[in-house]
């Protein structure tokens, strides 16, 4: 990445990354993440923001082994398409979790956790991760 | 409207090009299309690539290479649309045509990508996914590719020996195109063998990283008489284009290739013909799992039986649904931008009688070229005049 202290770009999606904050619309109800400015199921333009609760369940997953460059620290790591309790669904890593135990329909919540780092001097960025519900 | 025909093709061989660098690659397939149009010069050229400006640090590849070929002052631009750059190059250059602005157009596909490293290349190739929603978490485009492999199989009740018959099938063809990255015919155990790069796809599920560039001539059918006989010329019958979400996480349903269903609708109803008019089909098998999805998207297999096919044995050059004649994305090689020209040239060569692959008896191809995770994808009709 070229410019990794580009902080701007980063902090402008907190609410989504730490919150889990997306989009609801107010005239069909639709509830999408990320938050978008047109609902993509009636074409409204007047949305408002929604918090998702972070319960999903696993669609699918797999353990990825070579990452793009950045992501070298974590290997090998597992990303999943998780099932929002709320319908929509989000692409995130699984966290705290023996890849071996993954499987469809693996109930997760939402955790926040270190995503990347940009060496010694760099910013670190946080954000949502999925770990399974604990009971 | 004006009838677009293709009339010359070039291209180098797919593969690691260490000796040479993006232009010589381009320049080379240009000329040699050019030289088999026997036409020396062009109106305009539109240069399909998807990353140059990560893989090599060059952008303004239409100055570049319209002036290493020598073509003069001309209008040159780049296409980009992921991995689908060729096929939506050569499709704006069949417009320019068509629209009567331009008479002889070039086309030229190009990536440059083994001079990156390899942990960078997979970084450049997944800012075809959504970069603050997808790779922001680390994700990879073999991983995104993957997600839809486990949950294909899943559904359907595929095994990962079922989709690597598309592997052995792109090998076996690949085998006779001299211009193919991997000559060598393999078995399901080979792929089965091959290590997990994103479970459950494999390194054998996956097309190469790799350089090269094809280049087509496009002119209308009464310009073409010009320079070439009425053996030579290929007719653009149909085309058609579309995107769907580029996050994979935000498709309603996850297995269907929505934008290829929509774009073969458009090209289906532009040729006047249907699927069961194509003699063969060129579609993007960067992943195993991407061939049988690009079947049913296209109409050649229903919803959740473009496997089957393969099991049935009818994607062979002898079965009904020829598919990678040449070897496709995982033999041939997928250098990203230029594929979409490889395919358009592939088909020509089938059409014209010249594979070393043949077709018997070919009369219309499709070629299908997805970029993204099925988020921008083409699909061109070509047959004989």
């Amino acid at each position: 990445m070229g410019k990794p202290m580009q902080v701007a770009r980063y902090w402008r999606h907190f609410k989504e990354k730490y919150r889990l904050i997306g989009g609801k619309c107010k005239s069909c109800g639709h509830v999408h993440f990320p938050k978008r400015p047109v609902c993509p199921e009636c074409g409204s333009q007047e949305i408002e923001e929604f918090q998702f609760s972070g319960k999903g369940k696993v669609l699918s997953w797999t353990i990825i082994r070579n990452p793009p460059s950045g992501y070298e620290y974590y290997k090998p790591y597992p990303i999943a398409l998780v099932e929002l309790e709320e319908g929509p669904v989000i692409l995130a890593q699984l966290t705290d979790v023996d890849p071996e135990e993954i499987d469809f329909g693996m109930e997760v919540e939402m955790v926040t956790r270190k995503i990347r780092e940009f060496g010694e001097d760099g910013i670190i960025l946080y954000g949502y991760k999925f770990r399974p519900l604990l009971k | 409207m004006r009838k677009p025909v293709i009339i010359g093709v070039g291209l180098t061989p797919v593969g690691e090009h260490w000796k040479l660098g993006l232009r010589d690659l381009a320049v080379e397939a240009l000329l040699n299309a050019m030289e088999d149009a026997g036409v020396d010069k062009v109106d305009s050229l539109y240069v399909g690539n998807m990353a140059s400006g990560s893989f090599v640090e060059q952008e303004n590849l239409g100055a570049l290479i319209a002036d290493w070929a020598g073509l003069g002052n001309i209008p040159a631009v780049k296409i980009e649309g992921a991995c689908a750059s060729g096929g939506a190059a050569v499709q704006e250059g069949v417009k320019a045509v068509m629209s009567g602005l331009e008479d002889v157009v070039a086309v030229v596909g190009v990536e440059k990508m083994t001079d990156a490293w390899p942990s960078d290349a997979t970084r450049y190739l997944a800012y075809a996914a959504d970069a603050e929603w997808e790779l922001f978490h680390g994700v990879s485009f073999v991983a995104l590719n993957a997600l839809a492999m486990r949950l294909y199989m899943k559904e359907y009740g595929y095994t990962e020996e079922d989709l690597a018959l598309f592997a052995v099938n792109a090998h076996a063809n690949g085998a006779k195109n001299p211009y193919a990255m991997f000559k060598k015919v393999i078995k399901v155990e080979t792929v089965m063998r091959s290590p997990y790069i994103a479970d459950p796809l494999k390194l054998f599920d996956a097309s190469p990283i790799a350089d090269g560039a094809a280049a087509v001539i496009i002119t209308t059918e009464e310009k073409a008489k010009e320079f070439v006989d009425k053996a030579k010329m290929i007719k653009v019958a149909g085309m058609g284009r579309a995107i769907d979400t580029i996050s994979l996480a935000n498709r309603k349903d996850l297995l269907l290739l929505k934008a290829a269903k929509i774009a073969a609708e458009r090209a289906y109803k532009m040729a006047g013909i249907g699927v069961e008019d194509i003699d063969f089909f060129e579609v993007h098998d960067a992943f195993t799992v991407m061939a049988a999805l690009s079947l049913e998207s296209i109409g050649a297999a229903e919803r959740g039986k473009g496997a089957m096919l393969a099991k049935e044995g009818q994607i062979a050059i002898d079965g009904d649904y020829p598919i990678q004649t040449l070897g496709g994305l995982k033999a041939r090689g997928h250098p990203v931008g230029a594929t979409g020209v490889y395919q358009t040239v592939e088909a020509v060569w089938q059409l014209r009688g010249e594979a070393p692959n043949q077709v018997p008896d070919a009369e219309v191809g499709l070629t299908q070229n997805i970029g993204g995770t099925g988020s921008n994808i083409t699909v061109t009709i070509l047959r004989r005049v």
